[in-house]
């Protein structure tokens, strides 16, 4: 439960502090894109976890399987097929939650206490305060969260929030075969990638690099990418992602702004009634057709 | 209070019940659209029977209110027609806030301001309709662009309406003698000769 937690950052839909006497280390899951095999652990390690079975679908004819994010299946192996320097590269990419810093969902979400962002940086669901308006999916810049069919919640990867509670690395990371999926502090996990990036630029890769995309003031989940500078290349991986302005306007700015101007116009007829008084019918007039009437 | 047979009757039974259905909405609307809006209004779902209830009624509700101002969108629409006494009346304006409207120019079942607030009311209901649509996730799936944009219209018009509604609630206070019209129908003779008297002699023939 958030509220008997002592490290929140942040809650959806509170202008309160929250309790954050805790301070704890920011932690990051890396995915390096370029040793990833595909295999899919990742996936059946996460419903196992999370104990949660999507509906066995159909093949589309790719190996993205299930095709979608949904409200139960939280991570998804993207595959793309792309031609660069005339040969075939299979980029795939494990597509979940990036827990930004700046969480466009938290922004937009207006149930208090749904949305919570974690001192260590991850950004957590609490269904039970879900009512189910999507808002949080209007707001993510990544097109992640899924409202469920059956209880109308909205649902998305956790980073194992309640392993990582207690010292554990998150399931998908636990069950990759090739370490491809790293978890530590975000600090160390920077450094990993750092590593990882002169190996591959000493392999031919001179852009590969560290996706960690500052509008959203970085994120907790980061990639390893052979191709940093287009990762539109990894299915849509967005290049420079941030909170849309509308959102930023809409739950922002308008928000205070909206509030007093309701207010004044509110308080306005209040005082406008008072020192001018009512606009009572002229005692004439009605005299007047009294007079008419009594002829 | 007793009232006179001779008062003049203003709005019918039917024009009434309309107003009322699209008020009603209206406050439903406005309590629970605010409690989305902004953190400190969120209590305010309570009255629906928690967040989840008010997030299922609202849409529902909104369409409700859609219908009952279209009708009575079409029972008015004739009379709000803006004419240049319309056009004066309003660049005096000032004049009746102040308190003094002796010299304001004569005007018909309606005044420029209400004729303003007519057509004001009306294109923010459309725009409402249009924009809460795209927000209604449980039955219409739209572009997350689409409903970014239907977002930021749907707040801001509901914010601007519910302070329009609060002038037009405080105008039928402020001017004694008006409420009754949309209560009982009827206004007395005084009123309509002071307020509207051209409307005060078309009905009752009398200079």
């Amino acid at each position: 439960m958030a509220l008997q937690s002592l490290d929140i950052a942040r809650r959806s839909a509170t202008t309160t502090p929250a309790p954050g006497v805790r301070q704890t280390t920011e932690v990051a899951k890396l995915i390096d894109v370029s040793t990833c095999i595909g295999c899919k652990a990742c996936q059946a390690a996460c419903m196992e976890w999370n104990d949660i079975r999507d509906e066995v679908g159909i093949c589309s004819g790719v190996y993205d399987n299930p095709a979608d994010l949904t409200a139960k299946s939280w991570t998804v192996m993207r595959f793309a097929e792309v031609e660069e320097k005339g040969k075939l590269e299979w980029l795939i990419r494990k597509d979940g939650c990036m827990h930004c810093a700046d969480p466009g969902c938290l922004k937009a979400c207006p149930a208090p206490g749904a949305i919570i962002q974690y001192a260590n940086g991850i950004v957590d669901f609490h269904q039970e305060n879900c009512i189910g308006c999507g808002y949080c999916i209007t707001g993510c810049p990544f097109n992640i969260p899924r409202i469920s069919q059956e209880d109308n919640k909205a649902y998305k990867c956790s980073l194992c929030s309640d392993r990582v509670a207690v010292g554990q690395a998150p399931a998908c990371a636990k069950a990759c075969p090739t370490g491809a999926i790293q978890f530590g502090s975000k600090e160390q996990m920077k450094d990993y990638a750092a590593k990882r990036i002169v190996d591959l630029k000493s392999r031919g890769y001179e852009k590969a690099g560290l996706y960690d995309p500052a509008g959203v003031g970085g994120t907790h989940v980061m990639y390893v990418l052979h191709h940093a500078d287009r990762p539109e290349l990894y299915k849509g991986l967005p290049n420079d992602p941030s909170i849309s302005p509308l959102v930023s306007l809409w739950k922002g700015f308008a928000k205070p702004l909206a509030s007093v101007a309701m207010a004044a116009v509110a308080l306005g007829s209040l005082f406008h009634f008072v020192m001018k008084g009512p606009n009572e019918v002229s005692k004439e007039l009605e005299d007047e057709l009294e007079k008419e009437d009594a002829k | 209070m007793m009232r006179n047979p001779k008062d003049l009757t203003r709005y019918d039974a039917q024009e009434r019940a309309n107003h009322w259905l699209v008020g009603i909405c209206f406050i439903l609307l406005a309590l629970s659209g605010l409690a989305f809006f902004h953190p400190a209004f969120f209590p305010l779902t309570q009255l629906f029977g928690g967040g989840v209830w008010a997030r299922i009624l609202h849409p529902f509700i909104g369409v409700v209110m859609t219908l009952a101002f279209v009708v009575m969108f079409f029972r008015f629409k004739s009379l709000n027609v803006m004419t240049p006494a319309d056009k004066e009346w309003l660049s005096r304006v000032g004049e009746m806030i102040d308190g003094d409207d002796h010299n304001m120019p004569e005007q018909g079942k309606y005044n420029g301001g209400q004729k303003m607030m007519f057509w004001i009311m009306s294109l923010c209901v459309l725009l409402l309709f249009v924009s809460g649509i795209f927000l209604w996730r449980a039955y219409f799936s739209l572009p997350v662009d689409v409903v970014r944009l239907g977002a930021v219209v749907h707040a801001a018009v509901a914010a601007f309406m519910i302070g329009m509604t609060m002038v037009h609630i405080y105008a039928a206070l402020w001017v004694r003698g008006t409420v009754r019209a949309m209560v009982y129908g009827t206004v007395t003779r005084a009123w309509a000769k002071q307020h509207h008297r051209a409307w005060y002699r078309q009905v009752t023939g009398k200079s």
